[in-house]
């Protein structure tokens, strides 16, 4: 069996896996990393989504989104992965996860782990994105529950807090 | 001390802190010591008779624990159970949860195996052979109530289950000689209600003792069927419903897969888990809609309806579930709506057919009735070129007409439209788009732009206990709440409402924050453990607030006049004499001679002096049973740009005015209102569950039964009247369907409004850009698809 080495969260882990393993059961089975959902079997849904760092995992490296279950646990090896678990220190939340908080855009909360993930990934690209891009950056995560308008407020939201006071001057 | 009211405050909901931080409680993430797992093979073909099974290679297979079929599990699991016998007669079919004999839909279970983890029990599924004996595939309703039709089920002699009527007025003297009838056929499609969680179900015995956690909304009902099919005591079995990711009606159900599983650990005598893929629970969760409507109308030439006469066929799909006779018959009393008619007759055959049960989905019956009715408006607006509000104006209950007893045997306690409607058009600028309407047809433009309206209501706050039973339902609709003083006057809330994303940890403490004048931070509510909360009827129909709500409404008032006992004790005052107010009890008139309720508990928990027979707790229990529905409505107004070119619809304004009463918190009621108008689109443009000449679904995975994304919704304006219910003193009405409810007929009426200028009369849901390219090309004369091109039952629409 393969052996994998992979940050999660902060913390290393190095198992023997299966070659199919998706990185998705390895997080949710082996790993007890049970935050990150599955929502369904096509890539489709979104509920899984972590981020990946881009290449070995020193520091440095972007992490992007991915959706957890169409990434091999193998492919994961040598990389370092954060999910919704490792977004707050415990103390403070992460600025999209209070701005979903504020906004109530969520309701049973399933794709929440997953919307978050993306959303965050879609301001490191465009740090200040319109409604329409939003809601275009998102067209990866299904939401059942909320029609996603306060969503969309919520990642505007986050976006605005989380830009420095500099770069606010310079964009508007 | 006066805090700012927590009734009618917006606040930011508590469970998010979980479920924003991934630490939520799915049933799937539950691991017990020694857990195995559970995968059940399903049928890939829609109707056949099962010749011969083999499961020895899968026994064989590394990790696998255990085998089991339909045969096997024969003798212990039952028959799943249909609660609502809608007529004395009803064809009620055995329904064992893997089938023994025969498969009569794609999907349905035939074999289950047990294994140490998912992947060999995924794996140990491809080695299991059966036989199959096809058998005739029944998919069209009409075909199926023929004479001498192929059956579903042969022993039955009929594909028709029940046939359920209501009359009341002279239809026959309506419809004679009326100046202006309108006859349609409308479908109601089938759809897949996609929660977002799949289901997922963990069971573990320990001797005599069971505990079952599965992604339900129904953890009470669940308890007392499965101790009822599997003849497991009542009092041995624990239900539990842990974070559940949604429902939608599709978790309203008892599941063959949670009947396997506790038999499943019962006989091996070890925990058990299951968790269903989406392409599974496409063809295995159950279905809604599913309808074929004829409808007639009879009205005065001056657009004053005179009669209404409904016959509906119902698809029941292979089986009788949970509730699935009775969901068509609650559309029985909402397709008159809110307008005012003397003579109305509704009949409904519920039809078998080689396909997924169906059952409740949000609505429930509700929106099909709304569709049927607020789409034949347009129609006899149109048909006397009267705007579509005036013709609804002409017909409706006023506001001052209240109460009001309706043809189909309700009673409308409260309502205001004119105000939902002023506001509504007021937000809209309706003139203004009906000026740019006119233009764009004036000019010839290729995108037409198309108003639709919708000015509905809904019965819900299920369901008067009395009202149920001449229904013949199984149950009552009361629902239970506890509140516990603890000795430091902190507050556990009990209720026997089981949320999945309602917010009923945040709206429950602020209805005990308010009623007991403790801070909102004091109050916990706990609810979704058969253990914890003993008694409940669960969450549906949009009952918790209404009828939940009112129960813990009741149960702080018992908890008052306990506490004001004891402080009259401690006060040595007459009990006559204190007055309660912002958690504080005080002698009349004398302000400073004052207990909170937190000395008051922290004295009863001491027990040292205690007035004559007082039993030291200040915790109650109550149960409301309500007197009557409740009724929220609205008016939805939605501004569509057509493209006659490409057929492609673009929402462009969508307002959404509702009125649900009085409001406990305006956020979480705002979300319950987006979220529904998500899905009552989704049904007009999207979705539909696909179904072959075969049976074959063909929408089984994310990608091929279309859920809509961020990119595919408008932004949606909403607002609120309020005019309380008058039926309970919160006021309260319920949210959780009016937005699914209303949006629907909101959506086609505005396409179907903009093609009207093509002799368009109808659109067949989902009114995908094919279908409305089709329209413009032919009218809708034609059926526009072939069913299994994405067509399905394609409405024939415009027969009058
Ligand atoms: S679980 Fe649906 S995309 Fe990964
Ligand atoms: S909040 Fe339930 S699926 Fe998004």
């Amino acid at each position: 069996m393969p052996r994998v080495s992979v940050e999660v969260d902060g913390v290393e882990y190095d198992d023997d896996v299966e070659p199919r393993l998706l990185l998705a059961h390895y997080l949710r089975d082996r790993l007890g990393k049970v935050g990150t959902p599955i929502g369904c079997d096509t890539s489709n849904c979104g509920a899984c989504t972590v981020l990946l760092s881009t290449g070995r995992r020193a520091s440095g490296t972007t992490s992007v989104s991915v959706k957890s279950c169409s990434v091999l646990a193998v492919q994961a090896d040598g990389k370092s992965v954060t999910t919704i678990e490792g977004l707050s220190d415990g103390q403070e939340l992460h600025p999209m996860q209070q701005a979903f908080h504020e906004e109530h855009a969520l309701q049973c909360g399933y794709c929440t782990p997953g919307m978050i993930m993306a959303a965050i990934d879609l301001l490191r690209e465009n740090p200040n994105p319109s409604e329409e891009e939003v809601r275009e950056g998102l067209e990866g995560n299904l939401c059942r529950c909320t029609g996603y308008q306060n969503i969309v407020r919520a990642v505007r939201r986050a976006a605005g807090d989380m830009r420095s006071p500099a770069e606010e001057g310079v964009t508007s | 001390m006066t805090a700012a009211p927590e009734i009618g405050s917006a606040r930011r909901r508590t469970e998010d802190a979980r479920l924003i931080t991934g630490r939520t409680n799915w049933t799937d993430n539950i691991q017990l010591p020694g857990l195995l797992h559970v995968a059940f093979l399903r049928s890939p073909v829609s109707h056949a008779r099962i010749t011969g099974v083999d499961v020895s290679g899968a026994r064989e297979r590394p990790g696998v624990v255990a085998v089991f079929t339909g045969a096997d599990l024969a003798d212990e699991q039952g028959s799943l159970p249909c609660a609502w016998p809608v007529t004395e007669d009803m064809v009620l079919p055995d329904h064992p949860p893997v089938a023994v004999n025969e498969v009569r839909y794609v999907g349905e279970p035939v074999a289950v195996v047990v294994a140490r983890d998912r992947y060999a029990a995924a794996d140990a599924l491809e080695a299991i052979d059966i036989d199959y004996e096809p058998l005739p595939a029944v998919t069209d309703m009409e075909e199926a109530i023929k004479e001498g039709a192929d059956l579903v089920h042969s022993d039955k002699g009929t594909n028709t289950s029940y046939e359920w009527i209501y009359e009341a007025g002279d239809l026959d003297a309506a419809f004679r000689d009326a100046p202006v009838v309108i006859e349609r056929r409308y479908v109601q499609q089938r759809l897949i209600p996609t929660a977002m969680e799949p289901r997922a179900v963990v069971c573990s015995a320990v001797g005599d003792d069971y505990t079952l956690w599965s992604s339900t909304q129904i953890p009470h009902i669940l308890r007392l069927m499965l101790a009822t099919v599997t003849g497991i005591p009542e009092h041995r079995l624990r239900v539990i419903a842990p974070d559940v990711g949604g429902g939608f009606g599709s978790k309203l159900q008892v599941y063959g897969e949670e009947v396997v599983c506790l038999l499943l650990a019962k006989r091996l005598g070890r925990p058990v888990k299951w968790t269903e893929s989406r392409s599974e629970g496409n063809m295995a969760v159950h279905h809604g809609r599913g309808q074929i409507q004829r409808l007639s109308l009879a009205a005065d030439s001056d657009g004053r309806i005179r009669g209404l006469k409904v016959d509906l066929l119902a698809d029941m799909g292979a089986y009788l579930m949970l509730v699935t006779p009775g969901i068509p018959i609650l559309g029985a009393f909402m397709f008159n709506g809110i307008y005012k008619m003397d003579a109305y007759s509704f009949k409904c055959a519920g039809v078998f057919t080689t396909k997924t049960p169906t059952d409740a989905y949000r609505g429930a019956g509700r929106p099909e009735a709304t569709y049927g009715i607020e789409r034949m408006m347009d129609e006899l607006a149109a048909e006397l070129s009267l705007d579509p509000l005036e013709v609804r104006r002409r017909n409706w209950i006023t506001h001052d007409e209240f109460p009001y007893d309706t043809v189909s045997g309700l009673t409308y306690d409260s309502g205001n439209y004119e105000a939902a409607t002023d506001k509504a058009t007021e937000l809209f600028e309706y003139d203004k788009l009906r000026a740019e309407q006119a233009d764009r047809r004036d000019r010839g433009d290729p995108v037409q732009l198309g108003i639709g309206v919708s000015t509905f209501t809904e019965m819900c706050g299920l369901a008067p206990s009395r009202v149920l039973g001449s229904l013949s339902y199984g149950a009552g609709g009361w629902e239970h709440a506890s509140v516990r003083v603890l000795p430091s006057g902190k507050i556990e809330v009990v209720t026997g409402s089981s949320a999945h994303g309602q917010g009923h940890e945040t709206a429950w403490a602020q209805i005990a924050a308010d009623r007991l004048g403790v801070p909102f931070e004091d109050v916990r509510v706990l609810h979704g453990d058969t253990s914890i909360s003993p008694r409940g009827m669960d969450t549906y129909g949009s009952r918790s607030l209404a009828v939940g709500g009112v129960a813990l409404y009741n149960a702080c008032e018992k908890v008052i006049d306990k506490a004001r006992r004891m402080a009259a004790h401690l006060l040595e005052a007459d009990e006559q004499d204190i007055e309660f107010a912002g958690g504080s009890f005080s002698v009349r008139g004398v302000p400073e001679q004052a207990r909170t309720l937190q000395e008051v508990s922290l004295a009863v928990f001491g027990a040292h002096d205690l007035p004559e027979g007082f039993e030291p707790s200040l915790d109650s229990d109550a149960t409301h049973d309500p007197d009557n529905f409740s009724f929220p409505h609205g008016t939805h107004l939605c501004a569509a740009e057509v493209d006659t070119e490409t057929g492609f619809v673009k929402l462009r304004t969508y307002v959404a005015v509702d009125d649900v009463g009085s409001v406990v918190n305006p956020l979480i009621v705002e979300g319950q209102v987006h979220g529904g108008l998500a899905q009552g689109i989704a049904q007009a443009l999207y979705e539909e569950a696909v179904y072959d000449a075969e049976g074959n679904l063909t929408t089984t995975t994310m990608a091929d039964y279309l859920v809509p994304s961020a990119g595919d919704l408008p932004t949606f304006t909403t607002d609120r009247t309020e005019t309380p219910a008058t039926t309970n003193p919160l006021g309260v009405k319920g949210v959780g369907e009016a937005g699914t409810i209303a949006s629907t007929p909101a959506v086609v009426n505005a396409i179907v409004d903009a093609l009207r200028p093509y002799g368009v009369t109808d659109v067949p849901m989902p009114c995908t850009p094919e279908r409305v390219w089709q329209a413009v090309r032919g009218g809708t004369a034609e059926r526009s698809t072939q069913p299994g091109a994405g067509g399905g039952l394609g409405s024939a629409g415009g027969e009058a």
